[in-house]
């Protein structure tokens, strides 16, 4: 309440204009550095799920009828269990379990929400 | 030229000698939420050369910038004739068909300006490339991806037994290979083919091995006394070894034979001979002989050559050349990192990296300071069998280079027809990747 009731006595219209200039150009900042961040972590995503489209596709769309999977829309948990299986040699591989050795738990699980996230 | 060729004004001038110095570059991860993208809208990218690395490069920077900054690529070629799976048409288990792609999806569906022209020149110092038609494009920032070029003087006579088309390498897909296909057509059963290696680095580490077993598997079906050669200026069988030399014993006993250190010095079109530096001359019915390579020849008058004037010097983080700012150079024609072999895949991974690069850069976004490559190199040993060889690295801030990642890649355990289903499906996927 006291928060409250010092917030009201310190209300925008009594601000300096200056300080109200800096306290939007610091919100803008803010926002825009966040915003910022968040594109970039986007740009990583999409740039570590490139490194498996010369086989299963651009975005996971690979192209239908062969023998590459397409990982586009499956579930996130079955992706991220069958890359897991190929690492640990769980599942038999001619080639996965050499590639997934690779990758980081981690960056597998981004892998696997990323292609989930894909239509 | 067309109009839409008519360069635009440089915009991002400014913009783009600012984000290079690292005191500006936080403010302009601040200003990324709302002053950059009218700015990066009129960016403009130039990709040179329209290969695996060039094509990938133009695609991915048009979907990885949601298409707000413009990508011009420039190829000569109406289309794409891939090198991998080249050797099946010399075998005569496909055709040029098969292996020829068109342009078309990159501008329809990505909306990539391509323009069918050589670049002739670049000033770097302008931002500007000057094509062999006459028009002049100006740039933020230029992608090269020239490519490979024959260093002809490494054999002595092969440039005039070539230009004769006596002597082929059919090391670039096209039109050559079908001359190869017929020379291999024409030539008597009993007859030997010859294929000379160069020294590492070359294009396509396993490549004159692969087409070295699927020209025997082709003799084993139609010319049964012929023989096949191979004379490699390198001490031993450079990628994939042990399965080659399998399949050859297996697949070939008494038709393929492998003789190391052999290193070419010179050609007599007349007698059909090879000389070599050490060992006797070899004389076959159908020689083909591979000289040394090197980046191809726009980039060397450019100046970016600066690796023993050969290959081209890149910082690996963004693929930018150390000897140009605002020229990034991939594929065949770098100085590679440590086990990256000079591939059509590995050519894509590094366009992708390039492009995410640019595309942060010109958007104020940070680059990615943990880049990652794969690769994948498929080599049939008959018209269905394939062994493989694959890696995948990762950059390394502190040694500023991609190394491999210990634990990961490997070669087949056995020759297989189903890898030979996966070739099949990677090369179907990774002409989508490129292209479509």
């Amino acid at each position: 309440m006291s928060l409250t009731r010092r917030s009201g006595l310190r209300a925008p219209h009594a601000r300096p204009p200056a300080l109200r200039l800096a306290a939007l150009a610091l919100g803008l900042a803010l926002a825009g550095a966040a915003a910022s961040a968040k594109d970039a972590q986007r740009l990583r995503t999409r740039s570590l799920a490139a490194t498996c489209a010369q086989c299963h596709g651009t975005e996971g769309q690979a192209v239908e009828g062969e023998a590459l999977v397409r990982l586009a829309g499956l579930p996130k948990d079955y992706l991220f269990n069958q890359l897991l299986a190929f690492r640990t040699g769980q599942r038999p591989a001619t080639i996965m379990h050499q590639i997934t050795r690779g990758y980081s738990q981690e960056q597998l699980e981004e892998l696997a929400g990323y292609f989930a996230s894909r239509r | 030229m067309t109009q839409n060729m008519i360069p635009r004004r440089r915009l991002l001038q400014g913009l783009g000698g600012a984000a290079t110095l690292g005191g500006a570059a936080p403010l302009l991860a601040l200003l990324g939420g709302c002053a950059t993208p009218a700015r990066a809208d009129r960016a403009k990218v130039l990709v040179v050369g329209g290969g695996y690395g060039g094509a990938t490069a133009a695609k991915y920077i048009r979907l990885l910038s949601d298409h707000s900054i413009d990508a011009m690529l420039v190829e000569p070629n109406r289309s794409f004739v891939s090198c991998p799976v080249s050797n099946l048409v010399l075998s005569g288990d496909r055709t040029m068909a098969d292996i020829t792609n068109p342009y078309h999806g990159l501008v329809e569906r990505h909306g990539v300006r391509l323009v069918h022209d050589r670049v002739a020149a670049i000033d770097p110092a302008k931002r500007q490339a000057r094509l062999a038609g006459g028009a002049t494009v100006t740039y933020d920032k230029l992608v090269l991806a020239p490519g490979i070029d024959m260093m002809w003087d490494s054999v002595e006579g092969l440039q005039a037994a070539h230009a004769s088309g006596q002597i082929l390498h059919a090391w670039k897909a096209g039109a050559e290979t079908e001359a190869l296909r017929r020379q291999l057509e024409a030539m008597r059963d009993g007859g030997t083919f010859a294929i000379v290696i160069p020294e590492a680095p070359y294009r396509c580490p396993p490549g004159p091995y692969e087409r070295a077993s699927v020209v025997a598997a082709y003799f084993k079906r139609h010319k049964p006394r012929a023989k096949v050669l191979i004379l490699d200026g390198n001490p031993d069988v450079t990628s994939k070894g042990p399965l080659f030399k399998k399949a050859w014993a297996e697949l070939y006993p008494g038709m393929v034979e492998y003789r190391p250190q052999h290193k070419a010095v010179a050609v007599d079109a007349r007698s059909s001979t090879v000389k070599f530096e050490v060992q006797d001359d070899v004389r076959a019915d159908v020689l083909n002989v591979l000289p040394a390579m090197r980046a191809g020849q726009l980039a060397v008058q450019t100046g970016l050559a600066n690796a023993n004037a050969r290959w081209c010097h890149v910082n690996f983080l963004n693929f930018e050349s150390t000897a140009a700012p605002g020229i990034h150079v991939l594929g065949d024609a770098i100085q590679v990192a440590q086990g990256m072999p000079k591939s059509g895949h590995m050519a894509n991974s590094h366009a992708k990296v390039t492009a995410a690069a640019i595309v942060a850069e010109l958007q104020g976004l940070d680059v990615n300071p943990h880049p990652m490559l794969t690769n994948v190199c498929m080599s049939y040993v008959d018209a269905t069998h394939v062994i493989h060889v694959a890696s995948v690295h990762e950059y390394v801030p502190t040694q500023k280079t991609f190394r491999t990642i210990g634990g990961s890649g490997g070669v087949s355990d056995v020759r297989s027809d189903l890898e030979g289903a996966y070739a099949r499906a990677w090369a179907r996927n990774i002409w989508a990747d490129v292209l479509g």
